[in-house]
């Protein structure tokens, strides 16, 4: 039962790390599709989300509290980088566009830098953090929080896409921009909306993650990356396929760091990635034909 | 871009390149040793650079992986010539030729692809080439560095003092922007080009996109390559934090900054990134001496977005408005010129 046990609790942090690497990797699903866009700037907002609400914590807000309240202001940062750097470039070409998002993860990294230091930080966990026994593994509280929320949250996401009417004209956009426009609906402001959302939810996904493995100012920048990878993994084009591709990323990790090499969990994360490009590159999970030609 | 930045590009005359770097040689007579060293790793820069403006600037790739060209090029001249003895020469060559192979393998699958793949594939590429240099401690010394690293000779003389080095690595620079130049003369610049007007187009009247695109990606590794065993060599040195994915995104932001319409901007940019970093590292703890890391990417990133969003095509065209109006003053623009300018096509603002 040794390795079975093993097995399990590797099973599970791999689950946990595919849940932090899903809330991120839909906003930039969400993104991509809206905007054509691959917003660089992504795992920033986990950042923000996951230092904000260390702060807040520190200024003796409640828990729950500063939660809400960083997952608000990151939005809102979502909406004044919209309007200033996309919505301001928006002629532009889509590599300058590309570039601009790698422009403004930089200087968040920077801004970050400036108001909160260099040193490593942690969130108090979200309940009493005494471990649990399963089926002979140990699971810890907080990681069934990190995926008990990412479920929530996607199936939330799932409900906003397909059942609400401003859900629906984001998907309009998706599918297709041109008709959508014809039909009243405004994609400059869905544009804003997909990246509010997608910031909400990265901050989310930063301070989920935040008691697990601390918080500092580069923490967006590899979480940002492997949402990437597990987006571009699942399938670029729709979300469900990268949520697959986010928990698959996750497992992966979780085993070759558990049997193999802690080093080595980007080797074969990245070598995935250039396998799937060279081989499928429209995705693991997505339809055949995708959106794009 | 104006009428007189296509003439610019198009003019293939050696005369600018050659006054440019005639003053610019005349620099260790006058300068300390730290400007030497400034402008020295301003040459590093710039060799990558111009391979990096002709990937973004004229195939129209995004590439976010070039720290790993410059790291092979690093390790191969040192695991070379520290380790097995070979001549820097010989590294610097070979170096290059894994490079290039390297470049052919991402560029191949990537290329027949539409988007930004590239810029994904690089990423990927980059970061596992990192965690190669700093895993394979055999070979590369891991995380502790790889140190001892010989100087280049060259016909019993030895590159040692920053002099020396600084005329070694401009001359690499002054060749690769003669060599790039010629490229964007050639077929497969005009090829480039024809892409920014309609990719569709271009394909259709038989313009082999895809084979362009990899030679342009390909040289540029070369540079990149050339780049990192000059750096290897110079700095005796390396650990693998010197090629990580910041690195290369450092490297596109010069390029940027330079500007992407012309390779002239590839020694503009790079000597704007490497003059404002000294200048913010000694400037900005003076007004916030608590201040610790990389704080100066904050600027860098602001940097770029402004760049991108109020002056696309970089620094370059800048500096050409200011020395037309200073030209202006002079004489008005003749007829000659008028002709060229239709002839090229004139395309404003792109």
């Amino acid at each position: 039962m040794e390795t079975f046990s093993q097995m399990l609790q590797l099973l599970f942090s791999g689950l946990t790390i595919g849940a932090i690497y899903a809330l991120i990797a839909v906003g930039f699903v969400i993104i991509y599709n809206v905007t054509g866009i691959l917003n660089f700037a992504q795992g920033e907002f986990a950042m923000f989300g996951a230092l904000i609400s260390i702060s807040l914590v520190k200024a003796n807000l409640p828990l729950w509290l500063a939660i809400i309240l960083s997952i608000v202001i990151v939005a809102a940062i979502g909406a004044v980088f919209e309007r200033t750097a996309i919505h301001t470039a928006r002629k532009s070409s889509m590599t300058t566009l590309i570039i601009i998002t790698i422009g403004v993860s930089i200087a968040f990294r920077g801004i970050a830098i400036l108001i909160w230091g260099t040193q490593a930080q942690t969130l108090p966990p979200f309940t009493d953090n005494t471990p649990i026994k399963f089926l002979e593994a140990v699971l810890l509280p907080q990681n069934l929080w990190a995926i008990g929320l990412s479920i929530v949250i996607l199936i939330v996401m799932m409900y906003f896409f397909n059942f609400t009417f401003t859900g629906k004209s984001l998907t309009a956009c998706v599918v297709n921009p041109f008709a959508a426009r014809l039909m009243g609906i405004n994609p400059n402001k869905m544009s804003l909306l997909a990246v509010v959302v997608s910031a909400g939810v990265g901050a989310l996904a930063g301070t989920v993650i935040a008691p697990i493995s601390g918080a500092s100012y580069d923490m967006g920048m590899m979480l940002g990356i492997k949402a990437f990878v597990a987006a571009v993994v699942g399938g670029l084009t729709n979300a469900p396929a990268a949520i697959a591709g986010a928990f698959l990323i996750g497992i992966i990790e979780a085993f070759t760091e558990g049997l193999w090499s802690s080093g080595l969990k980007d080797v074969v994360s990245f070598s995935l990635l250039l396998l799937i490009l060279f081989i499928k590159p429209e995705g693991l999970f997505a339809k055949a034909s995708g959106k794009r030609v | 871009m104006n009428k007189k930045s296509l003439k610019l590009i198009y003019n293939n005359s050696l005369v600018g390149p050659s006054i440019f770097f005639a003053l610019l040689f005349c620099i260790p007579l006058v300068g300390s040793n730290y400007t030497l060293a400034i402008f020295t790793m301003i040459g590093f820069y710039a060799l990558i650079c111009i391979g990096l403006t002709m990937l973004t600037g004229y195939a129209g790739q995004i590439s976010l992986g070039h720290a790993a060209f410059y790291g092979i090029g690093a390790y191969t001249s040192a695991y070379m010539t520290a380790t097995l003895g070979f001549s820097p020469w010989l590294a610097i060559l070979v170096g290059a030729l894994i490079s290039a192979l390297v470049a052919l393998l991402i560029g191949i699958p990537t290329f027949k692809l539409k988007g930004y793949y590239l810029a994904l594939a690089t990423l990927g590429f980059g970061i596992i080439v990192y965690t190669a240099f700093k895993e394979l401690t055999s070979i590369t010394g891991g995380s502790n560095g790889f140190f001892g690293i010989p100087s280049i000779h060259l016909f019993g003389f030895e590159f040692v003092t920053d002099q020396s080095y600084f005329y070694l690595i401009w001359l690499f620079v002054f060749m690769a922007l003669v060599f790039s130049r010629n490229i964007i003369h050639s077929r497969i610049g005009r090829g480039l080009r024809s892409i920014e007007g309609s990719e569709i187009a271009a394909d259709a009247v038989g313009v082999n996109l895809m084979k362009y695109k990899l030679q342009i990606f390909v040289t540029s590794a070369i540079f990149t390559s050339i780049s990192g065993s000059l750096l290897a060599h110079y700095v005796s040195f390396i650990n693998p934090n010197l090629f990580t994915a910041n690195t290369s995104i450092y490297l596109l932001i010069m390029v940027i900054i330079g500007g992407l319409n012309n390779i002239w901007g590839a020694i503009v940019g790079s000597a704007a990134y490497v003059l404002l970093g000294e200048l913010l590292k000694h400037f900005v703890p003076v007004f916030f001496p608590n201040i610790g890391g990389e704080f100066e990417i904050v600027f860098f990133g602001l940097l770029l977005v402004l760049t991108l969003i109020y002056m696309p095509n970089g620094l370059v065209p800048q500096f050409m408005k200011i020395a037309r109006k200073l030209k202006k003053k002079e004489r008005h623009a003749s007829i000659a010129f008028t002709i060229d300018t239709q002839a090229t096509g004139g395309k404003a603002n792109d």
